[in-house]
């Protein structure tokens, strides 16, 4: 295995407070330039870890290694590391033009240079017209968006973003989820987000890691987190996934539904598999191989989309087009070998 | 319901009438041409400018000046480092209780006992130095102890709301300890301070209990010459000296709640 | 001990961080216990001190004062000192309760104005209680002054002289007392007035048809956090409350503040004035216990 020493390297972190273990034994690589998502629910952890990395909390045990240089010991005040806040945190007395270059002032860096670097910043976001103003006299979109230009200016090697978005309306989050991952793409720079949105964390990300209880439970790219999740936690935290249990023998799986063929080999005798809804093919003509005969029970719209609820089961079907189906209507359906993920404690 | 309605507003008129009735009278005869008796004999502002040639009351009005300003700027600079010192650091809770505790004392106790409690307690002072003969000194020490608790509840509340994330913040955008405190913590602090200060200074405006218990003959103030002199006798002259100070508090009232408000919408 | 931790984003030792706190906390809290939490303590240690035969303080200890208070003298037992204590509680308790009777339409009338004008009202009742205490009262003795139409129509119904004022008297004490302390009740119980919310109070309308369960159901609750300020912040000081009595009750309507005055003062007796403060402060946080556990989760400022 060959380690991109490139990047921000978290070895063996541990934080405990009292007797609950906020961060337990983490690691992670991160590489220079990537986009990478901690999604987990709330109090797993993440935060806090996010919060050693800007150098706000001190882990009990551990490394922080960015671009091949030991940061555990330096202060906040020492990484090229910024932050957006869950709150926002501007500074309410100061103009939004002084909010963003608070940073640079800090550092004594020439008045021209914090007038152009500021500038370029107003006008990357889309604020210029408001940098007179002050933070409480800005919508939380606008807010949110000072507090991006206010970490940016500065240039730093790591971009902290601690669930930027949780004080947006639904339909603004998805407009600032693309916009973000534009941004992320444009400048180059490793971004690192907090969040417990599933789709947030999907939409925006090189690769995800899901945490639990102070660990982390899978490591991956979006796809691989979200079509193999490697136990029942991911399966159902990342969007909805029906679970199968069966035991393995005979190079197949034996359930309750049939015997199904599976291209991954479990390490288990008796376990579960998943597959999402949406991967589950729904036909009149009975299938080649893994196929199951079921009766139409439930069928949901959701706008884009239909959820079909079917029994045996219950199995859950995702589709967008639903011909001509009718609840109590027989269809085939068909479990994909590739699609089933093996699920592990 | 209307009655109800009407019931409340003739209730609440009168209420503010009865507060409001004594003080209109002491104005009222303030300008009253006699000098006994509460019949009205005509205009005049006599006794406003006699005001100005009593040697006592000048000297009343200025140890009232000296005591509000003296001990207002050393219990705001008190209060305020102690609110620092009590939210900002680690403390256990024990302890925080205990500070938190002795805070309250000034507001729970009732005032007189706080001032028998300095009478003993400059009783035993002077007997190591002279210093602490009954006067001004004694009286100073006295407000800055009581005004000392109010600031610091004060401020506290105000480093309460403004909370850990935009030091934080500050931190992360690379400010060190001098630049945070002079750029973002006293400039959010200000308003608190600044309403601090002014309520010290009304409280020591305003006292009349424990400056009576600790003051000397060469330190008496306004509110000790008006009780001394309404004991004797009522005269235009008293009246005239009392709606100077309810005028001047009046415009410290009204400047405090402005400024409270602007801050507190902001 | 010297380990390192993060605090407000600042990475220290925690040895410094704890220097550095104690450098903040000294200066103020010092202060405090010179000047405030020590002379308290003496002020207890001096309650068991006697008298000397020139108003000195002798070093001997006993309960004298206490019995003294108490009512066990040279001459046998006397209610002197009980009454008065009695006659404050009664006094402190009459104040609040008429403070509160006449704060809830004041607050009421307040928070009914449009939102340009209410706080001109507001300000209107909060004059008032910055004003000088000794001026507030004084001032009652123009209105209660025998020319007075008050002190006329009392002579008329021969409940006293004719040219004669309607001070001192039990009376005149009340008046400058609720007057004194209308305000401290008002302005807390106002914050929470404000934030009624009437939908609830239309609720009740809609249960219930008397006016008195209509308030006790749904504006008594929503209120009790101000109101129970209100109430502590007038209690407390007029127990011990001496100007008042002092300018309007005269030797007539003595209260335990004027007792402890007069220790102090003419009589020059501080180890039975400490007792007697002491007293003040045992029935003063008794009371406040007595409140507290009735209403849970009330804070103070």
């Amino acid at each position: 295995m060959t380690t991109e020493m490139k990047g921000l390297n978290l070895k063996e972190i541990n934080k405990s407070y009292g007797n609950v273990k906020a961060v337990d034994n983490v690691s992670l690589d991160i590489k220079s330039g990537e986009f990478f998502t901690l999604l987990g629910p709330s109090g797993c952890g993440k935060t806090t870890l996010l919060r050693i990395i800007a150098g706000l909390e001190l882990q009990d045990s551990g490394l922080v290694v960015l671009d091949d240089e030991d940061i555990t010991i330096q202060p906040a005040i020492k990484r090229q590391i910024n932050t957006v806040f869950q709150s926002y945190a501007l500074f309410p007395h100061l103009t939004i033009f002084e909010n963003i270059a608070f940073g640079l002032r800090s550092r004594k860096i020439a008045d021209s240079e914090v007038n152009k670097r500021v500038n370029k910043a107003l006008e990357m976001l889309e604020i210029d017209s408001m940098q007179k103003r002050f933070p409480h006299q800005l919508s939380g979109g606008q807010n949110q968006r000072v507090a991006l230009a206010r970490a940016l200016v500065n240039e730093p090697k790591v971009l902290l973003l601690d669930e930027p978005m949780s004080a947006l309306d639904a339909k603004l989050r998805a407009q600032v989820q693309v916009e973000l991952r534009r941004l992320q793409q444009r400048l180059g720079q490793t971004f690192i987000l907090v969040t417990h949105d599933q789709d947030e964390a999907l939409v925006v990300s090189d690769r995800i890691a899901v945490m639990k209880d102070g660990e982390i439970v899978q490591f991956g790219t979006p796809e691989q987190v979200y079509d193999y999740p490697k136990n029942k936690f991911v399966a159902e935290f990342l969007g909805a996934a029906n679970l199968i249990s069966g035991t393995y023998h005979d190079g197949r799986l034996h359930t309750d539904l049939g015997v199904f063929e599976i291209e991954d080999t479990p390490s288990w005798d008796k376990g579960d598999v998943a597959i999402r809804p949406e991967w589950i093919k729904m036909s009149d003509i009975k299938p080649e191989i893994n196929a199951i005969k079921a009766t139409v029970k439930e069928i949901i719209y959701r706008g884009t989309n239909f959820d079909i609820w079917l029994d045996p089961g219950p199995l859950r079907v995702r589709t967008s087009s639903y011909k001509k189906i009718k609840i109590g209507d027989e269809v085939w359906l068909e479990l994909g070998a590739k699609e089933m993920a093996v699920l592990h404690e | 319901m209307k009655k109800i309605t009407l019931i409340v507003n003739i209730a609440a008129i009168s209420t503010m009438a009865f507060l409001y009735l004594p003080l209109v009278a002491v104005a009222f005869f303030s300008v009253n041409n006699t000098k006994y008796g509460l019949i009205w004999k005509g205009f005049t502002l006599d006794w406003y400018t006699k005001l100005f040639q009593n040697e006592l009351i000048l000297h009343a009005a200025w140890n009232t000046l000296v005591l509000a300003v003296v001990s207002t700027v050393v219990s705001t600079f008190l209060g305020t480092i102690l609110a620092i010192g009590m939210d900002r650091f680690p403390w256990p809770k024990k302890m925080n209780t205990v500070l938190d505790m002795i805070l309250h004392l000034p507001v729970i106790i009732p005032d007189i006992i706080f001032a028998a409690a300095m009478v003993v307690a400059f009783g035993f002072l002077r007997s190591a130095s002279t210093l602490f003969e009954p006067g001004l000194l004694n009286m100073i020490i006295a407000h800055i102890t009581f005004q000392t608790a109010f600031v610091a509840l004060v401020v506290r509340s105000r480093l309460v709301s403004i909370g850990k994330d935009v030091e934080e913040a500050a931190r992360d955008l690379y400010a060190g300890t001098t630049y945070l405190l002079w750029k973002v913590t006293l400039p959010l602090l200000t308003p608190g301070i600044v309403a601090g200060a002014m309520l010290a200074f009304t409280l020591s405006l305003d006292d009349f209990v424990i400056s009576f218990f600790t003051a000397g003959p060469d330190s008496v103030t306004l509110p000790l010459y008006i009780f001394a002199a309404v004991r004797r006798m009522v005269t235009p002259q008293i009246h005239a000296l009392s709606t100077i100070v309810l005028l001047i508090t009046i415009v410290l009232v009204i400047s405090m709640e402005r400024f409270t408000r602007k801050f507190n919408v902001k | 001990m010297n380990k390192l931790m993060i605090w407000y984003g600042e990475l220290l030792s925690q040895k410094s961080l704890i220097k550095r706190g104690f450098l903040f906390l000294t200066p103020g809290m010092l202060w405090l216990i010179i000047f405030l939490v020590l002379p308290g303590l003496i002020l207890i240690v001096v309650s068991f001190a006697t008298r000397g035969s020139y108003g000195e303080l002798v070093w001997e200890f006993s309960f004298e004062n206490y019995k003294r208070l108490l009512g066990y003298g040279i001459f046998g037992w006397t209610p002197d000192y009980l009454l008065i204590l009695l006659r404050s509680v009664i006094v402190a308790i009459v104040t609040t309760a008429l403070s509160v009777l006449l704060s809830y339409p004041l607050c009421f009338f307040i928070a009914g104005k449009p939102e340009r004008t209410r706080y001109l009202w507001l300000t209107i009742v909060i004059i008032p209680f910055w004003t000088n205490m000794v001026i507030r009262t004084y001032a009652w003795f123009l209105i209660l002054a025998p020319e007075m139409p008050f002190a006329r129509i009392a002579a008329f119904f021969k409940l006293i002289s004719p040219g004669m004022p309607l001070y001192p008297s039990a009376f005149a004490v009340y008046l400058g007392m609720i007057s004194m302390f209308l305000p401290f009740v008002a302005l807390p119980l106002f914050s929470s007035v404000e934030r009624l919310d009437w939908t609830l109070v239309e609720a009740a309308q809609d249960l219930y048809s008397s006016n008195v369960r209509i308030f006790m159901h749904a504006i008594l609750p929503q209120t009790l956090p101000g109101l129970s300020v209100g109430v502590i912040l007038t209690f407390v000081p007029a127990m011990g409350m001496f100007v008042v009595p002092d300018l309007l009750g005269g030797a007539k309507y003595m209260l335990v503040g004027n007792l402890i005055q007069q220790q102090f003062g003419t009589s020059r007796d501080w180890a039975f004035g400490a007792a007697i403060s002491m007293g003040l402060m045992v029935l003063t946080m008794f009371s406040l216990y007595l409140y507290k556990r009735k209403s849970k989760g009330v804070d103070l400022i």
